[in-house]
């Protein structure tokens, strides 16, 4: 009995046949969109010498996450050595971490026309702050942005590192994309508040993580308690730590910190004096003992 | 759906060839009346001012619009219990959310056209540039006497676009918030910069989360500092509008959506955005 005999005999095998065919074709057709689209998309490459990178992202602005970057930055560095953690502030439009980490200056052109990092406090530093001059905005569309971010990544002579961390602006935009599409991320932390607005920009920050295939190492909670100074009375001014444990639930992660709200955090920062060295009591706050055994996981 | 945005929204028909936000403005008196809120610092209290603002001159009478541009993080919505709304289209444009039943509060955000509100918006400068076109020209504002635009933290594609698009527009100026560390005034004094730049006038810089007032024994502590926005106010010789200290209440207020400046009549921080209004509307 030939096929097509079975074929009019079994018109319910005819059904399936096709439809199967057809499925077949659209797997096929699939296939070949998504290594089209694979194709046009920019590929990630690791910079030469780096180990490990770091993103310390939101969603939200103004949760915390230069300070956070700063001092974890800082603090890895205590555990790793002179040189061998990097700190990249990624945010074009507004870089708090030249401020934070008291660097000026530009940097220096080394052969291959890349920049040499700033060094303070032990790490290798680079922002848009030492490449644009004090109260000089940056207006730039989008494609500026990722070029910009090329230039910040892998035209500088980080040399080797052993973590990279990044500090991103707020947003889920092209700054983010451009990272992730561009580098091979090992992680990234989520930093928020515990405001509802805030918890939900950091959502979405979460799931534009997951979307571009970050994996998230926790979730950090800043600015969670203040203690009156004079009578030590406890005030959760933006919220309760709830919201930010079913953040970390929802993505399967951990809440791997509640950081308080204390006055000399702010005034540290703005004089450029990272707290964990000002405080080194405050590493307790730092996710730190977390990455550095990711990185030993890793290694 | 792209990105959970009803398709045809963003491609779909203009409703006329003008802008019809030449009925924002009273055709009797062409006044200039359109405002936008800026910082260049993310998290100083844009979203949070915008709204106190737009629901104060809601309060001495006015017919106000708020339009959100933050694409990323869309907080008006929540901030004014309006999430899940959802947008629909007239002979005359898409219709504005309102916040009361007078009609008196108009809000148009990225919020209301996302089919689940923590959907990621993961766009590019283009379709941000176009998102924004959109809400500018074929929403139906509906002669208002105020239209408030909150824009989300930096100097990228939204604010170039919204520049672009009001050039042509009654412009009254904008307001430039700021917390009063250094690491945010930076960025601000970036911002005076991009303002002098693109031609617009600034009404003056507000001085957020300046200080908090213990409720056990009213110590006032400045968590933030303080001063910082003043400093660059007189530094950049623009009008100091006033210092808005953190205020629990309204932190919960926003959280909830509910009107803090017609809940807290009383409360200085409804004081001074009254006041701030007043000197907004005689600059």
């Amino acid at each position: 009995m030939n096929s097509s005999t079975v074929l009019q005999r079994l018109p319910t095998l005819k059904y399936v046949l096709v439809r199967y065919a057809s499925a077949a074709q659209n797997q096929d057709l699939k296939k070949r969109q998504e290594a089209m689209m694979a194709r046009s998309l920019p590929k990630q490459v690791s910079i030469p010498g780096v180990n490990h990178i770091i993103l310390v992202s939101s969603g939200k602005g103004g949760v915390g996450k230069s300070t956070v970057s700063a001092n974890l930055a800082v603090a890895l560095g205590i555990e790793l050595g002179e040189r061998k953690v990097g700190l990249l502030d990624a945010d074009v439009f507004g870089p708090s971490i030249p401020t934070m980490m008291n660097l000026e200056g530009s940097p220096d052109i080394v052969e291959g026309n890349k920049m040499v990092p700033l060094v303070n406090y032990g790490l290798k530093v680079m922002s848009m702050g030492f490449l644009v001059p004090g109260s000089g905005p940056v207006v730039w569309r989008g494609l500026m942005v990722m070029q910009a971010i090329q230039d910040l990544t892998k035209n500088v002579k980080w040399g080797p590192l052993d973590i990279l961390v990044v500090d991103t602006p707020p947003g889920t935009g092209d700054t983010h994309l451009s990272l992730a599409q561009t580098l091979p991320l090992s992680g990234a932390l989520v930093v928020t508040t515990s405001q509802k607005v805030a918890l939900n920009a950091a959502r979405k920050g979460a799931q534009m993580l997951e979307k571009v295939k970050v994996p998230i190492i926790g979730v950090v909670n800043n600015m969670s308690t203040f203690i009156c100074s004079k009578c030590d009375t406890p005030s959760n001014i933006f919220g309760t730590n709830e919201g930010a444990q079913m953040l970390a639930k929802d993505f399967g992660v951990k809440v791997l910190s509640n950081i308080p709200l204390d006055p000399r955090i702010g005034e540290l920062s703005d004089t450029g004096q990272p707290v964990v060295l000002a405080h080194p009591e405050s590493k307790q706050f730092l996710p730190s003992t977390v990455c550095h055994s990711k990185d030993t996981e890793d290694a | 759906c792209e990105n959970g945005i009803a398709v045809d929204l963003l491609y779909g028909r203009k409703f006329s060839n003008h802008s019809t936000l030449l009925s924002v403005h009273n055709m009797d008196s062409k006044s200039p009346n359109i405002i936008l809120i800026l910082s260049g610092k993310g998290g100083v209290g844009k979203s949070t001012t915008a709204v106190q603002l737009a629901l104060t001159f809601r309060k001495i009478g006015k017919k106000v619009g708020l339009l959100d541009v933050d694409f990323c993080g869309p907080s008006i919505p929540r901030m004014l219990g309006l999430e899940g709304k959802s947008v629909f289209q007239s002979p005359r444009g898409w219709v504005p959310i309102y916040a009361d039943a007078e009609q008196t509060l108009a809000v148009m955000s990225i919020g209301f056209l996302l089919k689940n509100r923590d959907d990621p918006v993961i766009w590019r400068g283009p379709k941000k540039t176009a998102m924004i076109k959109l809400f500018l020209e074929d929403v139906y504002w509906d002669n208002l006497d105020y239209l408030i635009i909150d824009t989300p933290p930096g100097t990228s594609d939204e604010h170039i676009s919204v520049m672009e698009n009001i050039r042509s527009l009654p412009v009254l100026g904008a307001v430039l918030v700021t917390t009063p560390q250094a690491v945010a005034v930076g960025d601000v004094r970036r911002e005076v910069t991009f303002c002098r730049k693109t031609g617009i006038r600034i009404l003056g810089i507000i001085e957020n989360m300046s200080g908090f007032v213990c409720p056990t024994c009213a110590e006032c502590t400045n968590i933030f500092s303080k001063g910082g926005g003043e400093a660059l106010a007189i530094h950049a010789k623009v009008p100091f509008l006033g210092c808005i200290p953190i205020d629990p209440q309204l932190t919960q207020a926003l959280e909830s959506g509910v009107s803090f400046i017609d809940s807290f009549e009383g409360s200085n921080v409804t004081e001074t955005f009254k006041n701030i209004a007043a000197q907004i509307t005689s600059s």
